[in-house]
């Protein structure tokens, strides 16, 4: 997959070049960022199966995390005339000139997963995205049902310092969190959404709450950083998922795995099916005309152990997670 | 551009100073009077302490007792820039200016005529091309300072120092990379700033140069004043007993005919090697015990001939044999296999581990013929560096010390002592007394002579014909990048050799030579 | 120069201690160890084995710097090397898996001692070439996934035990026991100093100055390569993304707090790998402080500006002349 990745700008054109001449479907151009975690892989896999279920001709194009790719992407699909172009943006401003192009060929644009500058509303269709604010009130709402009456004091391993989806959901977890008087976010700190910083912060969490005993449970912003917190929880004695309750965001296959051996209690999925929802507003615009909102929310759904995680794991675990 | 000072008055006035490094005491209690318009050597070995005294006149280093006045006022300078600000300036050995910079920027740098924030290049090029026409120097002053030769730089230096209105102005061995025709340049230009009532203090090791330029002399040995005489009244031998404390004969002894009679083995001998564009090919055999000189103007093809020899550069065609067998010269590592050594010409760049001890630097040839595997010991080292240290009279006598804070005649003792400790079978010697004082001089000819008695092979270069005259078997006179002319017993003496090397450009020899 | 030479490590030990009574400070517990499943638990102990990675990218780290040169690509050869491990270890046994993963490290050096040492391209440029596309080979290993394993010999070089030490830490003593007998039981120290004090001269006098450049490089790129090994066993799996990211960086800090010159010449093996536990020491700190994470970066650049400082020889200079004043005015 990343071999395409590599060889992704020669490839996309030869694409373009070799256009299928059956007017009946519908062509998309997909600008993709690129393949920098697990799951915009299974976004790309997902995709092409959403497309492939709608008898749609997805084509995508790996931008390499580079704007001027994405650009350039963008400008080939609308030199090629498709129906209709996505655009996972890598950064959210510098825009405004290419979706104008695109609007004036009538070509409409989609936003997948991140929106952009609020200054180019009117020149994209809609944005199908997550709400991560949403994620963390999930998060937090279930561990609140959970844990019920009793005190609880919870770790927190937060994402990058300043990257908005960090920021985001700690912000809907506090909040749901708020109502409840018992909880109590006693230590947060940065594991960069990474499996070994991850680890690296539960250690020290455990040193400095006597042992893990003063904890009660912990979040983390992303399940990465919870797979290498559930590592240093093991080793430090502790059994994760009984002795200490574990939450987090994103449902990446691993996670599923952890659950299936008791060690995880709950995730909250950040779908990967962006393109589904996308597909569905094109050709609805496309047939019937209908214009639909700015913002498609996807559904952030709750897993538990209660959700048969073997079965998720093995639907998820060829996704390219 | 000068005020005339008082002429009674001392221009430049030390009164007892002392300096000491840890234990070692630098400077100890040392006057010197420097009056206006006049040109003053300072003299001494190497250690004497002249390089201290001007670093701390300068305050480039802080003084531990003593008093600096300019003019009768009291300074006391903490920097380089402080002392050019209060009317001194130091031109040193190795410019001190900026190579990559054009002419005209290092003369103004940091002051660069300017105009709404912009440097006016145009303006500064003007000023600076009146300025060097005052000292007859018509130049570029576009082209980097790099692209000009030394003595250009150092006329620039000088420039930019008068021009910041010093008034006391300090040459460190000014000549020691000049040809004889810049340093006439250079004398006159002197000359004229002494003229202008600017005191010159003149370092050299060049008596000749000495006596030529300078009114009066001061003499240091071992961080103390030994004395100070106008120079028309201080004979030649005088001056060297002052500077060595003991006599010396004053040129070395032409040599003896050692083992005239004996039929010297071959040691290397090179067929036809050269390199294209580098030096024309060559014959030259090398016997034990000999010493063959090379010799001819700069850019002659001496140390490309040395180069080729030691293998630090390959050649491209003939033969190198090493005791009869032949061999192949690829790289330094073979010429250091097959016993030779190098001292080359650039002591700084080329020669020592400025950072390592001088231990490590004697230790350092042997260890890479020696390979990785056979480290020598911390006692053996030891041993080694003690043993040099004490044969070559290395000072100070510290093998512990980085070599980079030794003077210049102890560095070239570490590096011959760097070779010897590999028992070789030939050194090849670039300029070995190249800017080190008359004892150190005198030092290493005699040790020239010495390892030839032991059956070395010795390869030297210089440009002083007297001595090549005086250690040499043989001599090879190179010109144009091609060697010319061998001379042998009776037939080598500076008239022949001058002879050779001028037997078509004849006016470029005689200004270099006479 | 000569005036420092008895102080050298000085600072170090004393940056370390400091750093120390810090963390005891803002942690109680800091330095409490107990026996937990046969293997020693406690602060002391995750500085140690947190240190390790950086530790053994700073052993070949510090011999590149002492030749002049840099090599930027530790954190991707990690990457590389890690994937390589995981993604070999579920089938093959621990010698393969090992064998396959150093000699790709080794492989990453001889490029990068080759461009250096051979082609004489300035060690920035050459080693940023593999920075950049290693983390591309590492991804194409992985498929951009986090590759996962569950071989329990490769993750007991992670997460084992010997004697209650992790298993990471006993390794990582036994490259600085091993790369300082290589280094100081031949003749290598010297000629590499020899080297990066003064090239040309090394030459003349006969040091295969290449080699030894080539050498270093083969060197770094094997202790990069463990340092990946170790990472992935101790995450169980190979994340091509995140692993070893930026800590080039840490390991040049590591080099440069432990005394060793970007200019070449004098190097400190144990400074070096002193200058990790610093660094590590420090990072340890901060997280159990509970310190906003926001202050983690401002945190760590003013202990480690204050390190440096700490070394500088200007500084120390001060400190003379302050004591020399006191003196003079009782």
């Amino acid at each position: 997959m990343i071999l395409k990745a590599l060889f992704a700008a020669s490839a996309t054109a030869a694409l373009l070049l070799a256009l299928p001449a059956n007017a009946a479907e519908l062509t998309i151009g997909f600008s993709q960022i690129g393949s920098e975690s697990g799951w915009r892989a299974a976004e790309t896999s997902v995709s092409k199966q959403e497309a492939t279920k709608r008898k749609v001709n997805l084509k995508i194009a790996d931008a390499q995390q580079k704007q001027e790719n994405q650009i350039k992407a963008i400008r080939s699909f609308i030199a090629q005339n498709v129906d209709a172009i996505f655009l996972a943006p890598v950064v959210s401003t510098g825009w405004d000139s290419v979706l104008k192009e695109a609007k004036e060929a009538k070509i409409p644009v989609v936003l997948l997963d991140r929106d952009i500058d609020p200054s180019g509303k009117e020149l994209y269709l809609t944005a199908v995205t997550s709400d991560s604010v949403h994620e963390g009130e999930v998060a937090g709402d279930w561990l609140a049902k959970t844990v019920g009456a009793k005190a609880c004091n919870i770790v927190e391993l937060q994402g990058t310092v300043g990257a908005s989806v960090a920021t985001n959901r700690k912000k809907g977890f506090d909040t749901a969190i708020a109502k409840h008087a018992n909880l109590k976010v006693v230590r947060s700190q940065t594991g960069d959404f990474t499996r070994a910083k991850g680890k690296e912060v539960m250690e020290s969490f455990i040193k400095a709450e006597g042992g893990g005993k003063n904890i009660c449970a912990v979040y983390a912003h992303n399940d990465d950083m919870m797979v290498g917190a559930i590592q240093a929880m093991k080793e430090a004695g502790l059994k994760p998922g009984k002795d200490i309750l574990t939450v987090s965001i994103d449902a990446v296959p691993d996670i599923f795995k952890a659950m299936v051996a008791g060690e995880a209690n709950a995730t909250v999925e950040l779908t990967p099916n962006m393109a589904g929802p996308a597909l569905d507003a094109v050709a609805a615009f496309k047939g019937k005309g209908t214009v639909p909102p700015k913002w498609i929310q996807t559904e952030s759904k709750l897993y538990t152990a209660a959700d048969d995680p073997q079965k998720i794991y093995d639907s998820k675990k060829g996704l390219g997670y | 551009m000068q005020n005339s000072p008082d002429p009674a008055l001392p221009l430049l006035e030390v009164r007892g100073i002392s300096k000491s490094f840890g234990a070692v005491r630098a400077l100890q209690e040392v006057d010197f009077t420097l009056r206006a318009g006049e040109i003053h050597a300072l003299l001494g070995e190497n250690g004497a302490g002249k390089s201290t005294l001007i670093k701390v006149v300068t305050g480039v280093f802080p003084r531990d007792a003593g008093i600096v006045r300019i003019g009768g006022e009291e300074v006391a300078p903490r920097s380089a820039k402080a002392a050019l600000a209060a009317g001194i300036a130091t031109v040193y050995q190795e410019v001190n200016l900026l190579p990559n910079l054009s002419v005209a920027q290092n003369l103004f740098l940091d002051r660069q005529p300017m105009r709404f924030g912009i440097v006016r290049e145009g303006e500064m090029r003007r000023r600076a091309k009146a300025l060097l026409a005052e000292f007859g120097l018509d130049i570029d002053v576009a082209a980097p300072l790099s692209s000009y030769s030394v003595a250009v730089q150092h006329v620039t230096a000088i420039a930019r120092a008068v021009d910041l209105s010093a008034r006391v102005l300090i040459l460190d061995e000014p000549t020691a990379s000049l040809d004889r025709h810049e340093v006439e340049i250079l004398f006159g230009i002197m000359r004229q700033l002494a003229k202008r009532g600017i005191g010159i203090v003149f370092v050299s090791h060049f008596l000749d140069q000495v006596y030529e330029i300078s009114d009066r002399i001061t003499v240091l040995r071992n961080g103390r004043l030994v004395g100070e005489r106008e120079t028309a009244s201080l004979p030649r031998l005088e001056l060297i007993r002052l500077m060595l404390g003991r006599e010396l004969a004053e040129t070395t002894s032409a040599r003896a005919s050692v083992g005239e009679h004996k039929v010297r083995e071959i040691c290397a001998s090179f067929e036809n090697y050269g390199k294209a564009g580098y030096v024309a090919p060559f014959n030259l055999e090398l016997r034990h015990g000999e010493v063959v000189g090379l010799a001819g103007l700069l850019g002659s093809g001496r140390t490309e001939t040395a180069r080729l020899v030691f293998g630090a550069e390959r050649a491209d065609g003939g033969k190198a044999r090493v005791e009869g067998a032949p061999v192949r010269l690829q790289s330094p590592r073979d010429g250091v296999r097959h016993g030779f050594g190098y001292c080359p010409e650039e002591r700084k760049t080329d020669g020592i581990v400025a950072e390592l001890t001088v231990r490590e630097n004697i230790v350092l040839a042997l260890q890479a013929k020696r390979g990785l595997h056979r480290p020598l010991s911390r006692r053996e080292q030891d041993e080694l560096a003690r043993r040099y240290v004490k044969m070559l009279d290395i000072r100070p006598p510290d093998p512990e010390r980085p070599v980079g804070l030794l003077s210049g005649g102890n560095q070239q003792k570490v590096l011959l002592a760097r070779w010897l400790a590999t028992s070789p079978r030939l050194l090849v010697l670039d300029e070995p007394t190249r800017g080190i004082d008359v004892g150190a001089h005198a030092e290493i000819i005699r040790l020239i002579r010495e390892l030839c008695d032991d059956g070395l092979s010795l390869l030297v270069i210089s440009s002083e014909l007297d001595e090549i005259v005086t250690y040499s078997d043989r001599v090879v006179v190179l010109r144009d990048r091609a060697h010319i002319e061998e001379l042998a017993g009776e037939a080598i003496d500076v008239g022949n050799i001058l002879a050779a090397i001028a037997a078509d450009s004849v006016a470029v020899a005689l200004e270099a030579h006479t | 120069m000569t005036a420092l030479l008895p102080r050298r490590g000085l600072a170090q030990i004393l940056a370390l201690i400091v750093i120390l009574a810090v963390d005891r400070v803002v942690s109680p517990q800091f330095f409490d160890l107990r026996l937990q499943d046969g293997r020693l638990f406690g602060s002391l102990i995750d500085v140690l084995n947190r240190g390790t990675p950086v530790a053994l990218l700073s052993l070949g780290m510090v011999l590149v710097i002492a030749t002049r040169g840099i090599d930027l690509s530790v954190g991707a050869v990690m990457a590389i090397c890690g994937a390589i491990a995981a993604s070999l270890a579920d089938t093959h046994s621990l010698a393969v898996v090992l064998a396959a993963a150093l000699g790709a490290g080794l492989i990453c050096g001889l490029w990068n001692g080759f461009l250096v040492a051979v082609l004489g391209m300035q060690p920035i440029v050459a080693t940023l070439i593999l920075m950049v596309a290693g983390r591309g080979i590492a991804q194409l290993i992985t498929e951009g996934r986090i590759v996962t394993f569950s071989s329990p010999d490769l993750v007991w070089l992670g997460n084992g035990s010997v004697l209650g030490l992790p298993v990471p830490v006993v390794i990582a003593l036994g490259m600085l026991i091993l790369t300082g007998a290589v280094v100081r039981g031949s003749a290598l120290g010297l000629l590499i100093e020899a080297t990066g004090g003064n090239a040309r001269a090394s030459e003349l006098a006969g040091v295969g100055t290449r080699a030894m450049i080539l050498s270093v490089y083969v060197w770094c790129g094997v202790c990069a390569a463990l340092a990946g090994v170790i990472a992935a066993a101790d995450i169980m799996g190979a994340d091509a993304n995140n692993a070893g990211l930026w800590l080039e960086l840490d390991a040049i800090l590591a080099v440069v707090i432990g005394g060793t010159s970007l200019f070449g010449g004098r190097f400190s093996l144990v400074l070096a790998v002193l200058g990790a536990l610093i660094i590590q020491t420090m990072n340890t700190g901060i997280l159990l402080s509970g310190y906003p994470p926001e202050f983690n970066l401002l945190v760590k650049a003013v202990v480690v500006l204050t390190v440096l400082l700490l070394q500088s020889p200007k500084l120390t200079g001060f400190a003379g002349i302050a004591a020399r004043l006191r003196r003079t005015k009782p």
